[in-house]
């Protein structure tokens, strides 16, 4: 397999892990919206607390999380810009 | 000289102060505002120049940033440093829907409606993870240049402009009709004659210098109506006592207003009686449950289906992708999206927070502002009440006619949330202009970038690529900015008629923008095998489907019964499978992309090297 192809595994690795956290925080935990409402977080109640803030402060971090390991995996096969921002 | 000014380095290095500048100027002008109205300044003066006074900023900054060059005005010379780019982005994103109507929409729909807030941001992860940073590496100038160059020809090219002008087009004449109503309220106008003023307003920021003037008004925009946002949040919050950190500490606020709607009945009232008692238009009562989640899997879906509509859609929509071809490198525009959704989740997450402040201060009897089981005529003696029924924006119906008020007899229109809850919580006016502010700068921000994408898609895409590729810098410049006038005032035209709510309208951008370009975008990138026929057979299936299921099921058109729940704001899920389904089929049965094209798409995967198109095409 060619530096590239190694690459875009990789490269498409970290998109499907991204992707599935994405999915579980944007879409499976509103399916159980119900029930998640029982439980309780800084006294409110989970469902509510997770659309009003929990999830998209997931979104936040997942997005900053997944810059950075991009960034890693393309200085790994030497594919980084130089001399840039 | 300014153009000088605005080219050098030295002005980038410098944002940081220069903005750093500009908030403290705006700070030090609320704080005048404030001291003029102790002083007396009326309320309406007050709201001008709130107005008036960041209005001419943003002009002025228009300007500074005129260009004469077709990378400063198509992609602002690719220099916009990350986090303000982020500012920009979340100015550009959040319209006047998101500033007023959010609130609202939390306060009468509760959890259910929240369903937006999840969509409006998660859609960010997609832009992320699969189209901004490679349509960054391809350097292309609009949406439609990608879908043009990645599977050539004219037609791919030309369907692209296609969606993006019925989505983007649909989009906008939501936010020139906000501008128009917070400049005609504000300014004590006519609506129809608001709407021409904004549009002016819009045109003076984006016009000279395109996509680098409307940048750099994006981020003092975003600073005005982050401002306009957070100080209500947190003065009435502190005021009463409800909490110093009203994001982490409204719990008991959040409960208590479960118990009270258990105590006051959650009433959906008929419409016929609703129609009896002359309820004007557009006017709701409270009937959905703040924090409780409804039962079933149907609700369930609904939400779900909301959410993926909205996610799905944001990451399909030109005027937010196009922000990132301003960015200095493929590794920027990574970092740009996540400081994009950071600055968006400052306002989105605030937005409970002021609908519960909101709704506790009308709902709750121990406070001095409760309305709800005081007697109707000690209500309509309180000033802003009167105020906002005498404007038809409330109203107050005594279904049962015991003279006291229910919670199903209190009537307000959504957009009067985040308007009238200064006034409600009896803050000073100064904040109501703030906020009058804040609205028109997210109202405006949006309708440039919008405009811009549109004119900057004809003008390039339609123009230059198609019709006359001979054309020189001056010759396209000239017709990009007419263009912009000519859109912006048939925006305009369409806004002043009132066709349609804020809220529909811009639900329906998402879905057309879904439905004829996630896919063909998406796909370019991450799928080989894709090729120009199934590109084309996705775009036109999918807008086609979409818009034909929005006509059979929208409540305007023949209105009738959605399939499995999928009403007319989710005709997207509709549009986007058709797309999908076409583009795989249609790309297996055509031979595959040529050599050069598959090598260019490799080349599109890697960060390093030179961009695919080169930097003035």
């Amino acid at each position: 397999m060619s530096n590239k192809e190694k690459h875009w595994e990789k490269t498409k690795g970290l998109m499907i892990t991204t992707l599935i956290i994405w999915f579980i925080f944007s879409i499976v935990i509103f399916m159980f919206g119900e029930s998640l409402n029982s439980g309780s977080f800084l006294g409110y109640p989970l469902a509510y607390y997770m659309c009003a803030q929990g999830s998209i402060v997931v979104f936040v971090v997942l997005i900053f999380w997944f810059a950075n390991r991009q960034e890693k995996i393309d200085e790994e096969f030497g594919f980084a810009e130089r001399g840039d921002d | 000289m300014a153009e000088k000014f605005i080219n050098q380095k030295g002005f980038i290095d410098n944002l940081p102060k220069i903005y750093g500048t500009y908030t403290g100027g705006f700070l030090a002008f609320i704080i005048l505002m404030a001291i003029a109205e102790q002083a007396g300044m009326t309320a309406k003066t007050i709201g001008i120049l709130f107005v008036a006074f960041t209005v001419c900023i943003y002009a002025l900054i228009g300007w500074l940033s005129r260009t004469v060059q077709v990378d400063a005005y198509y992609v602002a010379g690719r220099q916009v440093p990350t986090v303000f780019n982020g500012m920009a982005t979340a100015a550009d994103w959040m319209s006047g829907a998101s500033f007023v109507a959010m609130a609202g929409g939390i306060y009468f729909g509760g959890y259910t409606y929240m369903a937006f807030l999840v969509g409006w941001t998660g859609g960010y992860v997609l832009v992320s993870s699969l189209l901004a940073p490679y349509l960054r590496k391809f350097g292309c100038y609009t949406v439609p240049d990608f879908i043009g160059t990645r599977y050539g020809g004219t037609a791919a090219r030309f369907w692209a402009v296609v969606v993006l002008v019925l989505a983007s087009f649909t989009y906008v004449t939501a936010q020139i009709n906000a501008t128009g109503t917070i400049a005609s309220r504000a300014l004590g106008i006519p609506f129809e004659l608001g709407v021409w003023i904004g549009l002016v307003s819009i045109l003076l920021c984006s016009m000279l210098g395109g996509m680098r003037a409307v940048t750099w008004t994006q981020v003092a925009q975003y600073i005005v109506l982050i401002i306009a946002y957070l100080i209500p949040v947190f003065w009435i919050s502190n005021k009463n006592g409800f909490g110093f950190f009203p994001h982490l500490m409204l719990a008991d606020e959040v409960n208590r207003l479960a118990d009270l709607e258990a105590q006051f009945g959650l009433v959906k009232n008929a419409a016929a009686d609703i129609t009896a008692a002359g309820v004007p238009g557009g006017l709701a009562s409270i009937s959905n449950p703040h924090s409780g989640v409804p039962a079933g899997g149907m609700a369930a879906w609904s939400f779900i289906s909301l959410a993926i509509c909205m996610m799905v859609g944001t990451a399909s929509l030109p005027h937010i992708l196009m922000r990132y071809f301003t960015t200095p490198s493929v590794k920027a525009a990574r970092k740009s999206v996540a400081w994009s959704l950071f600055f968006i989740a400052l306002l989105y997450t605030s937005a409970p927070m002021l609908a519960t402040l909101s709704k506790i201060s009308l709902l709750d009897p121990n406070l001095p502002t409760g309305l709800i089981g005081k007697p109707i005529a000690e209500v309509m003696q309180i000033e802003w009440v009167n105020a906002w029924i005498n404007v038809k924006q409330a109203f107050i119906a005594d279904f049962n006619g015991d003279g006291v008020l229910q919670l199903n007899e209190w009537f307000m229109r959504g957009d009067v949330v985040v308007l009238a809850t200064p006034e409600v919580a009896g803050l000073p006016y100064v904040i109501s202009g703030l906020v009058a502010a804040g609205g028109m700068a997210a109202a405006m921000s949006t309708a440039d970038g919008l405009i811009l994408a549109i004119a900057n898609a004809l003008s390039h895409d339609i123009y230059y690529k198609i019709v006359d590729p001979k054309a020189d810098v001056r010759k396209r410049l000239l017709v990009a900015r007419s263009l912009l006038v000519v859109i912006g005032a048939a925006g305009a035209y369409i806004a002043s008629m009132r066709i349609t709510s804020i809220l529909g309208a811009v639900a329906w951008a998402f879905d057309f923008a879904m439905s004829g370009l996630f896919f063909p975008l998406v796909l370019g990138v991450w799928w080989k095998r894709a090729t120009r026929e199934g590109a084309i057979a996705g775009m036109i299936l999918g807008l086609g489907s979409g818009t034909a299921y929005l006509i059979y099921v929208g409540p305007k058109f023949m209105a009738q019964t959605p399939w499995l729940g999928i009403d007319h704001l989710r005709f997207g899920i509709i549009g986007a499978s058709v797309s999908l389904i076409a583009m795989v089929v249609v790309s297996l049965m055509t031979p595959e992309p040529d050599k050069a094209t598959q090598k260019m798409v490799d080349e599109v995967r890697i960060p390093s090297g030179k961009t695919i198109l080169s930097g003035t095409h």
